[in-house]
């Protein structure tokens, strides 16, 4: 059996909430008892809400935090047993804003190499090459290589900040919504360009996105994370056919086709998320759930084995 | 006569290199109950042309129009005191972030009283009534209990309830929503969404919705205006321009996008090369031909007003029956059997 490129068993992460001087902290479970694992190649989507608990995820995942409990493994080895910067040459980030996750004050070759020169990889003449390898790779002509991010539009800036991703050589990308602040058009050539560049270097995947069409598009698996725990996982194909989770029949009833004659859908959750600190007993889904029954709202679902994947429901089949 | 008439409104803005262009002949009508969705990328004027109707664009801007009416009132010769009257009586507007457009310092409850009581001559308690009335009917529970909290201890599909119900105060005759489910999340864009449209129809509003979103688009308006670089390139009922697209833009917007059920998943997605010209300084012709496959020599020079079929027209130099016969692949019967 192969291993798989990134392996989570159980992972936990919980922060503990100041409620007053008085009062003894609360704790918030941010991401809880999380369990995937994710085959080289693959593009593997995690889908969820604001405050669902997917960024987070993505933070441990590069090693920027620490499960409280649980473990990360990178080709096998716990990412806890690993150095930071080894983590750091295996996976790297694409975030969502590339406004913002650019320093403005550098200019695009200085911008691309520098995670060659935090490393220390390679001589001033060989980090040159490698940047302008890599503006070939992710289609920005060679002539940008002195420009500053505010001399770019959005579309060539998220391309500055992929091509930084990818100039370390990383297994794995954790892309943080990459295309949610982009334009219709421009959002077409980056997702282009992540399918073209994951046949090129032979890249994973962990794609973070609200945006189910995009999923569809671009993912061979996808992860419905509600409120820290993963509600169901499943193949693109089985998720979006015969999706068995009612959170995640509800998220694609919300995919908005264009299609005048669909009308807008029924949404058949209400209600809001609920607060984190103090999430329902049972499934945390319940009070939102079409279909719970008192049994969900005690009991906690088990994870319901499905073909192709999973669901956390009690009426998962 | 309609509710609202925009006869090539255009507006400049005075920069350091020259006027920018900014919005460009911009002409549509508008009817009570009728919801129409201006939709375009960011800098194609889509904003600018919704903030001129409520005379809200920043000052140094130039707003023209051969005529530009609400309800028969002529809004260029009205003065600053009747617009104000206007605004948020007749006219309201709900923005895309909530947090922004509420006061942090002010309790919801005196928010959404102010927006009566500056128009209408009533007491506290009646605001206050309407207010818990306008909170119930956008979906918010324990409404009372709600007036005495601030905006930063609401979510922001509350918050944008709440806008909603602001809006709605003085029971306007148009709303306008720049962007407003943008921010939310996926279920609570469907419902906001949901609850525009089943308000507006209940008090038989006019919407104006100002989107990039093509679903959203699809599933709320009744006219769409798809514009591009600052001017209208193609408009329409939602039905017609959606079956038939016509203009390249407007075509090339409907490839860029992934459709669960049309879109083969991992096939490459249809761009439009090149960018968005500069809108600074002396401007001729088509504003789309360095982005085109179809660009002529003419589309230099001429900006053509054609007709599709009645009521759906485009400023493209094709001929529409042959752009028809192009656009089968985006024609809504040619789908990938589910």
């Amino acid at each position: 059996m192969t291993i798989p490129v990134l392996e989570l068993k159980d992972v936990t992460k919980t922060y503990a909430i100041r409620q007053g001087i008085f009062r003894p902290p609360a704790t918030l479970t941010a991401v809880g008892g999380v369990s995937l694992t994710v085959a080289r190649g693959e593009v593997h989507a995690l889908v969820g809400e604001s405050g669902s608990g997917k960024s987070t995820l993505a933070r441990m995942l590069l090693g920027l935090i620490a499960p409280t409990s649980g473990e990360i493994r990178i080709d096998g080895v716990p990412i806890a047993m690993t150095n930071r910067r080894e983590v750091a040459r295996r996976i790297q980030p694409v975030f969502q804003d590339p406004y913002s996750s650019l320093n403005p004050r550098k200019t695009v070759a200085d911008l691309i190499a520098l995670p060659l020169v935090a490393h220390r990889i390679g001589s001033a003449k060989d980090r040159q090459k490698r940047v302008a390898a890599m503006l070939d790779a992710v289609g920005l002509p060679r002539r940008m290589i002195d420009a500053y991010p505010g001399q770019m539009s959005g579309g060539q800036r998220q391309r500055v900040a992929i091509a930084r991703a990818l100039v370390m050589q990383p297994d794995v990308l954790i892309c943080d919504e990459p295309t949610s602040a982009l334009d219709v058009s421009v959002q077409a050539q980056i997702l282009n360009l992540l399918m073209d560049l994951k046949r090129e270097f032979g890249l994973t995947y962990f794609f973070i996105s609200h945006n189910l069409a995009v999923v569809e598009h671009l993912a061979d698996r996808v992860a419905v994370m509600y409120l820290g725990r993963i509600v169901e996982e499943r193949s693109r194909e089985a998720l979006f056919e015969r999706a068995s989770h009612p959170y995640s029949k509800a998220l694609l009833d919300c995919v908005l086709t264009p299609d005048p004659t669909l009308g807008m859908p029924d949404a058949a959750i209400t209600g809001a998320f609920p607060n984190p600190i103090a999430p329902p007993p049972g499934c945390t889904f319940h009070p939102r759930c079409p279909r719970a029954t008192d049994h969900c709202r005690v009991a906690a679902p088990p994870p319901v084995p499905l073909a192709d994947g999973f669901a956390t429901c009690h009426l998962a089949t | 006569m309609p509710l609202l008439d925009v006869d090539h409104l255009t507006i400049d803005i005075p920069t350091e290199g020259g006027l920018l262009h900014a919005v460009n002949d911009v002409s549509f009508t508008l009817e009570r109950g009728e919801t129409l969705a201006i939709v375009g990328e960011s800098g194609s004027g889509k904003s600018l042309t919704s903030l001129a109707l409520m005379d809200l664009l920043p000052s140094k801007a130039i707003r023209r129009a051969r005529s530009l009416r609400f309800d028969g009132i002529d809004l260029q010769a009205a003065s600053e005191r009747d617009k104000e009257n206007l605004r948020g009586d007749r006219m309201a507007m709900i923005f895309q972030e909530p947090m922004t457009s509420l006061n942090p310092a002010y309790t919801i409850g005196d928010q959404l009283a102010e927006a009566l009581r500056r128009h209408r001559k009533v007491d506290r308690k009646t605001a206050r009534d309407r207010a818990v009335h306008l909170l119930e009917r956008v979906g918010i529970t324990a409404a009372a209990s709600r007036l005495g909290q601030y905006p930063h201890q609401l979510s922001g599909g509350l918050r944008q309830r709440v806008m909603i119900a602001m809006g709605l105060m003085c029971e306007p005759d148009l709303i306008i929503a720049d962007e407003p489910t943008t921010a939310l999340d996926v279920t609570i864009q469907a419902q906001i969404l949901k609850l525009l449209r089943d308000l507006q129809q209940e008090f038989g509003m006019a919407l104006i919705l100002v989107t990039h979103d093509l679903g959203v688009v699809a599933r709320v308006a009744t006219k769409v205006a798809v514009m591009y670089a600052g001017r209208l390139v193609e408009t329409g009922p939602v039905e017609a321009v959606f079956g038939a697209p016509s203009h390249p833009y407007t075509r090339g917007l409907l490839r860029a996008i992934p459709v669960p059920g049309r879109t083969r998943p991992g096939e490459p997605l249809g761009t439009i090369p090149g960018q968005v010209p500069s809108l600074v300084g002396p401007l001729s012709g088509c504003s789309f031909r360095n982005r085109c496959d179809h660009a002529q020599d003419a589309c230099a020079s001429e900006i053509p007003d054609r007709t599709v079929t009645p009521g759906h027209r485009m400023a493209c130099i094709l001929d529409p029956v042959q752009t028809w016969a192009e656009a089968p692949a985006l024609a809504l019967d040619d789908r990938r059997p589910q």
